[in-house]
């Protein structure tokens, strides 16, 4: 087939990405951002400065398949799991993708907390997709 | 803000009602059941629907036709007030729109907003980033639904009417349809609405450039957004002298069924700030007001209609001229010749042969003029 519109995905992935709390470094959202879409998911950015309740919001009306959250500030043991809590509480059944620093010691505790993914400086982008799509596909 | 209030609870639509199971174990009558109550997670899910085409997405276009049809003037199944909003990339599309929408709730509306960007045409891929712009308006309430052009043929122009009859059932009112100003299709989505806005900016061009666009000849108001830049009293005039040239030669200002336009409005916006947002709602009001007063309405939804037809069949015909195009070549292509007199015989011939026959596959080779010449360079 020739024509571009046929290599598209016709359900795409649609994934939420945002900086949760205060952290104010939006680098690396941006650049996982690119490498979705360049992977042919359709991301819904919202930038900084979210909360648990404008997320939800967006997850919601966006009927999002994923929710991906940067984190730089250490806040991620706090913020991840309320994150999956606020999403559990909500009746909304989206994994949800921490990128940015997490220590290794502790992954196991954000995957405790049902964090679906965890992607760390140096994921290319092949590990970036293939991690969201993963989580994508737990959603059912 | 046409019709009265829908029985939707007007606040509080997360906390209002959780949802029965997973949205997507539901079926199609029970979404729609639940959007009408109120339930934005419904909605966002028959928006998805619609969006991805097919039987689910016929199902949920014939329940909405079953609520929303038998309205007065609603020839096309909608009763809200549909809005288009389009405009040149960065003009302030978003940010207009948020604070437009944020005033609108405040003055006890519902509005929706689905706000269309385009995909990449080589991954598929898209990043939506209308939200980040809105942050206030969804504070507020307002219901926003990111789209991606997506590649599909003709799909575009086949889901919005459908995503807009969604969000129309489920309460909203109004529906702004928000896509860049770039590309006929975009447009041409924003276009099929009851009142088109097109957002324009100082700095864009002169008088000479204001002529040139397409995208002017859509309008029914105008927002010169950043109007707080030295160039705007300039954007203003150029765009009065467009319209005064569109008065003389009586050009551009007519649609099919649709009589007589009346001149554009022009509102000096500056939407970071909320400038000009009042005069802007009002002079949409307005227009709307004007549409029913003298029964262009109905005209213009008539129109409406028959471009989601033609819709409809320009992506069945779309679809059945890949297919046909898809299947190996039989015949050998002439070996020598011009290109251009082969193109022009043999394609035509064999487009022409598709068309009579989409199934019948590529025709074997060359049958015309083209194919004559191939035999006689032998």
């Amino acid at each position: 087939m020739n024509d571009p519109g046929d290599l598209t995905d016709p359900t795409p992935v649609r994934v939420v990405l945002a900086k949760l709390g205060l952290d104010g470094h939006d680098r690396g959202l941006k650049v996982v951002a690119r490498m979705l879409r360049d992977g042919g998911m359709e991301v819904v950015y919202l930038g900084l400065r979210q909360t648990t309740d404008t997320i939800i919001d967006a997850v919601e009306q966006e009927d999002a398949d994923v929710v991906g959250i940067s984190m730089l500030n250490a806040g991620h043991l706090t913020l991840g799991p309320r994150m999956v809590e606020a999403l559990a509480d909500a009746g909304l059944d989206v994994p949800v993708v921490i990128g940015g620093i997490v220590p290794d010691e502790d992954r196991p505790a954000m995957a405790a907390a049902g964090v679906a993914g965890v992607l760390g400086p140096g994921a290319s982008a092949d590990e970036v997709v293939a991690c969201v799509r993963a989580a994508a596909d737990t959603r059912g | 803000m046409t019709s009265s209030p829908p029985s939707a609870s007007q606040a509080g639509d997360r906390s209002a009602s959780q949802p029965e199971g997973r949205s997507r174990d539901r079926s199609v009558s029970e979404l729609v059941a639940a959007a009408r109550g109120g339930e934005r997670r419904a909605t966002a899910r028959l928006l998805t629907l619609v969006e991805r085409g097919g039987p689910l997405a016929d199902e949920v276009a014939e329940r909405a036709w079953t609520v929303l049809g038998g309205g007065a003037g609603a020839t096309d199944g909608n009763r809200a007030h549909v809005i288009g909003l389009t405009g040149p990339p960065g003009a302030g599309k978003s940010t207009l729109v948020a604070a437009w929408t944020t005033r609108l709730v405040e003055q006890g509306h519902r509005p929706a907003v689905l706000a269309v960007d385009p995909s990449s045409p080589l991954t598929g891929g898209a990043i939506l980033g209308d939200r980040v712009r809105m942050a206030e308006a969804t504070a507020a309430g307002v219901f926003i639904r990111s789209m991606a052009t997506r590649g599909h043929a003709g799909g575009l122009a086949l889901a919005v009417p459908g995503m807009v009859r969604v969000l129309d059932l489920a309460g909203f009112d109004p529906v702004i349809v928000e896509t860049v100003g770039v590309g006929q299709v975009e447009v041409d989505v924003a276009s099929a609405a009851d009142t088109v806005l097109v957002v324009v900016t100082p700095g864009m061009g002169d008088a000479v450039q204001a002529n040139k666009a397409g995208l002017l000849e859509v309008a029914d108001l105008f927002a010169v957004n950043k109007s707080d830049r030295p160039d705007a009293a300039d954007t203003r005039r150029d765009l009065e002298l467009m319209l005064d040239l569109s008065d003389l030669t009586g050009h551009g200002r007519t649609g099919a069924g649709t009589g007589p336009r009346s001149r554009p409005s022009i509102i000096s916006t500056v939407a970071t700030t909320g400038v000009g947002v009042d005069d802007l709602a009002t002079a949409t009001d307005a227009h709307m007001a004007a549409l029913m007063a003298d029964g262009a309405l109905a005209g213009r939804r008539e129109d409406r209609w028959r471009a989601e037809v033609r819709s409809h069949l320009d992506h069945l015909l779309l679809d059945a001229s890949r297919r046909a195009v898809a299947g190996p070549v039989a015949g050998s292509l002439p070996e020598s010749g011009s290109p251009a007199a082969v193109a022009r015989s043999m394609l035509g011939q064999m487009a022409e042969q598709l068309l009579a026959d989409p199934t019948g596959g590529l025709p074997d080779g060359p049958t015309g003029q083209g194919g004559a010449a191939a035999e006689g360079d032998r």
